[in-house]
């Protein structure tokens, strides 16, 4: 009776959860993590060094290589999830990669490959942060208009990419990595004139965002409203793209654009409308670097290196959670734990944090190969069922 | 039967010739583009100065050319006319095609010189015009060796975004092993062996394992930044003095030739990695074009079904094609660390992988069409520093986007729609 029952929700939950990625998946993290420790095993001199020992006293090498591997992946395990400050510190790394996750994800299944979202979020934080700290408005409202600003920028910045691809025809990949650098040369610019610069100062640096336009937090953690209005844009996303016209329009596009323009769809306007969300998405994880509060409550005032790489990070979140919001959250919460926990590593284990680039690398990869981590682990081909991969739709050969 | 003649086609004038839409549209675009410059050259006429003065010698060179001087305002004037006649002239379309190309590149020299006019009239240093020229090939040297390894996988039908990973890789594997042997030759094959683990990886996970070539390069990009910057900050930054202290790569005057004026300095002063890329893309024009290992290439990446159908390998093709890529695309990133610094730092390739790729894709997948596209690219950069020195009224931020900027310009307006070889970026399965 009760195995029955058990078989019975087993395969019930069967339908819904993809069990055999959900395998590869684990495994691809197994494999990426013992790379990892193979790296920083061969690239210690005094772990090597022991190895000499290895037929004469292996527990010399073996010890060393556990001591080092194993300090390294506590440090970097304590400071994502050990504890609910780190926890936080995880939600507060993953909030902006889920959102510009969401919009690479976005284009993606419109046809589009997106390697803008780097440019976008810049422009997007520019303009929260000059609103936030130029502008003086009511609580709430300041708040309100700030991430407006952001993402309507991050819409232009991506929509240009849209209007090219649309009316000229013009590869979105080189016009979007053109934007990037034309972005980031905005802010260098803007950080130099009085709008942008703070008064007294010499260094490219903006004012403190006004203390209306911060985005709340829980007290003495890293949560913040960012974290919230992620999982509200995934939501949304995920109403977008199942439950409307317009996100039917955009699959069917990405799809085949030949099939949808006999449908009777308009292939220009649905890459238009793509770029427009998705550049807007990204302008929000620009909006979170500008406006999130940093660990001393305040957010980290404008500067060149404010967002960081974060438009690279999301194009490998939107792989892994294979262009689906649900999957672009997890995967975002994935690498953002990863991030909070690379910190903690470099400064408690002496180890890069350079290493989880790494295994954010080798984790896309392995899951996108999944015919490798069959030929690794053979016991998994047994089960015949058929290899997919990730494949978003789009690509240079269009 | 029917009563109604068919007008001859032949004999209608190029007026009325039937134009496609996308014709129409890249013409109307072109046309708008060229107008929009001749009107800003008009608004720069009056900002211009006196006297614009162009050095057409290094301060050391052996043989001096006279500084020219050219009057500010007529001189901009005039460009300015130029591209205004020509905008309207694709906008009117009466032209052929013939002379519509020819007053496209008239437009295009006349925004230059008319452009250079108005930045350097009126300054306290003239415009250094063999500065300008030998620096627009040393910049474009490490976008001609990727574009290159860009077009031989692309051309086999492998997409390549991964130019940028080779870059870095090789950069690194060069900066190390020159550090430890002190010896060029050495630190350039590391450069193609570094290349060529990063191909490989490319070929496996696309060729054997399927993998999405475009999310592929993205990762492999990934790898190459994290894999170089873990072992720079673990091993190499600790003992800099050891593993980073690469020999540089000198100028070598070919005897005879360099002592030219301008051209001297310009083409025959460089240093050995530039004299490579010139030769590279004779020797890929050659392999593509002229051997039957190039035409199987093509195949393969046009129609691998038929390449199979006559006995290619199909794979195998693939496999050296990228392989080729790798060695020139190691080379490209050996001149980052040899050619400017001696060394490496992280992440040091600074997106020119990505600016290969766009020459690439601009020049249509053909090598002699892409390495205009990366001197094209090259000339805007070096451009662009030169007014930096000359103290013009543009920020200097603006004059570092222009490249960029130049870019979009170039494939929204003026390339128009390009076709990439049928089969790229499709995995093959043999039936």
């Amino acid at each position: 009776m009760v195995s029955e029952l058990l078989g019975w929700v087993l395969r019930r939950l069967g339908r819904w959860v993809p069990w055999r990625d959900v395998l590869i998946t684990a495994l691809a993290f197994v494999l990426a993590f013992l790379v990892g420790a193979v790296l920083m095993i061969v690239s210690d001199p005094a772990v090597v060094g022991q190895y000499a020992y290895l037929f004469t006293a292996p527990q010399l090498p073996l010890g060393a290589s556990w001591e080092k591997v194993s300090s390294a992946y506590a440090a970097l395990v304590a400071g994502s999830v050990g504890g609910w400050v780190p926890l936080t510190e995880t939600t507060a790394q993953a909030a902006p990669l889920i959102c510009a996750g969401l919009g690479v994800g976005l284009a993606f299944r419109a046809g589009l490959f997106n390697i803008g979202a780097q440019g976008q979020a810049v422009v997007g934080a520019m303009a929260a942060a000059w609103v936030g700290f130029s502008w003086h408005l009511p609580p709430g409202i300041h708040l309100v208009v700030a991430v407006t600003f952001g993402m309507l920028a991050g819409a232009v910045w991506g929509g240009i990419a849209g209007v090219l691809k649309a009316r000229a025809g013009a590869h979105e990949v080189i016009v979007t990595i053109m934007l990037n650098y034309i972005a980031t040369g905005l802010l260098a610019f803007a950080l130099t004139t009085t709008a942008f610069q703070r008064p007294g100062r010499a260094d490219p640096i903006s004012p403190v965002v006004d203390w209306n336009a911060t985005m709340p937090r829980l007290e003495g953690s890293r949560l913040h409203l960012g974290f919230v209005l992620a999982l509200a844009a995934a939501v949304l996303v995920w109403f977008l793209m199942e439950r409307s016209v317009a996100g039917f329009t955009i699959k069917s596009v990405g799809l085949n654009p030949h099939a949808a323009r006999t449908a009777g769809m308009s292939v220009s306007s649905s890459t238009v409308l793509a770029m427009l969300i998705a550049g807007a998405l990204a302008g929000l994880a620009g909006v979170q670097a500008a406006l999130g509060p940093n660990v001393s409550g305040t957010p980290t005032p404008l500067s060149g290196g404010l967002v960081g790489s974060i438009g690279f990070d999301a194009i490998t979140v939107a792989l892994l959670g294979r262009s689906r919001p649900l999957g672009t959250v997890l995967a975002g919460l994935l690498f953002g734990g990863l991030h909070a926990g690379g910190l903690a590593m470099q400064s408690q284990a002496q180890t890069s944090a350079e290493l989880t680039t790494v295994l954010q690398a080798l984790i896309v990869l392995f899951v996108a190969a999944p015919a490798l981590v069959t030929t690794v682990v053979p016991f998994l081909k047994a089960r015949r069922a058929p290899l997919t991969g990730t494949t978003p739709t789009g690509g240079l050969s269009s | 039967m029917t009563t109604t003649r068919p007008e001859p086609v032949t004999e209608r004038p190029a007026s009325t010739r039937l134009e496609s839409r996308e014709d129409r549209t890249h013409r109307l675009s072109v046309g708008v583009l060229v107008l929009v410059v001749g009107v800003v050259l008009v608004v720069l006429t009056a900002s211009t100065g006196d006297v614009a003065r162009f050095a057409l010698s290094n301060a050391f060179d052996e043989v001096q050319l006279p500084t020219l001087g050219l009057p500010g305002v007529p001189v901009v004037v005039v460009c300015a006319l130029l591209c205004l006649l020509a905008g309207v002239g694709f906008l009117v379309g009466r032209l052929s095609s013939r002379v519509r190309t020819l007053a496209g590149v008239v437009a295009g020299l006349a925004f230059l010189l008319g452009f250079l006019t108005w930045a350097a009239a009126g300054r306290d240093l003239p415009f250094p015009v063999s500065n300008q020229l030998s620096g627009t090939l040393t910049l474009a040297t490490p976008l001609v060796l990727g574009a290159l390894c860009g077009v031989l996988c692309e051309r086999a039908g492998v997409v390549n975004v991964s130019i940028e990973g080779q870059f870095l890789s090789a950069a690194f594997t060069s900066a190390v092993v020159g550090s430890i042997t002190n010896s060029i030759p050495l630190a350039l094959l590391a450069a193609v062996v570094g290349g060529l683990v990063m191909a490989a990886l490319l070929a496996l996970f696309a060729i054997r394992y399927k993998v999405d070539q475009v999310v592929l390069g993205v990762v492999l990009n990934l790898l190459a930044a994290g894999l170089t910057g873990f072992v720079f900050d673990q091993l190499v930054q600790p003992s800099s003095g050891d593993l980073n202290s690469a020999p540089l790569l000198t100028p070598i005057p070919i005897p005879g030739l360099s002592a030219l004026p301008l051209l001297g300095p310009v083409l025959f002063e460089q240093n050995a990695l530039a004299y490579l890329a010139i030769a590279s893309v004779l020797v890929v024009w050659f392999l593509l074009f002229r051997t039957s290992w190039g035409l199987r290439v093509r195949a393969v990446g046009e129609h691998p079904e038929a390449a199979d159908t006559v006995g290619i390998s199909v794979r195998g093709i693939r496999w050296s094609a990228v392989l080729v890529g790798g060695v020139f695309g190691g080379l490209g990133g050996a001149f980052f660390s040899l050619a400017a610094t001696g060394s490496f730092t992280k992440e040091m390739t600074v997106g020119n992988g990505f600016i290969a790729l766009a020459a690439l894709i601009m020049g249509r997948w053909h090598p002699v069409w892409a390495t205009l596209m990366a001197l094209f690219f090259g000339f805007v950069t070096q451009m662009a520093s030169q007014l930096q020195t000359l103290n013009t009224p543009m920020p200097s931020q603006f004059l570092l986007v222009l490249p960029y900027v130049a870019t979009i310009i170039a494939v929204a307006g003026l390339i128009g729609k390009v076709r990439a070889p049928a089969a790229d970026g499709v995995p093959y399965d043999k039936p």
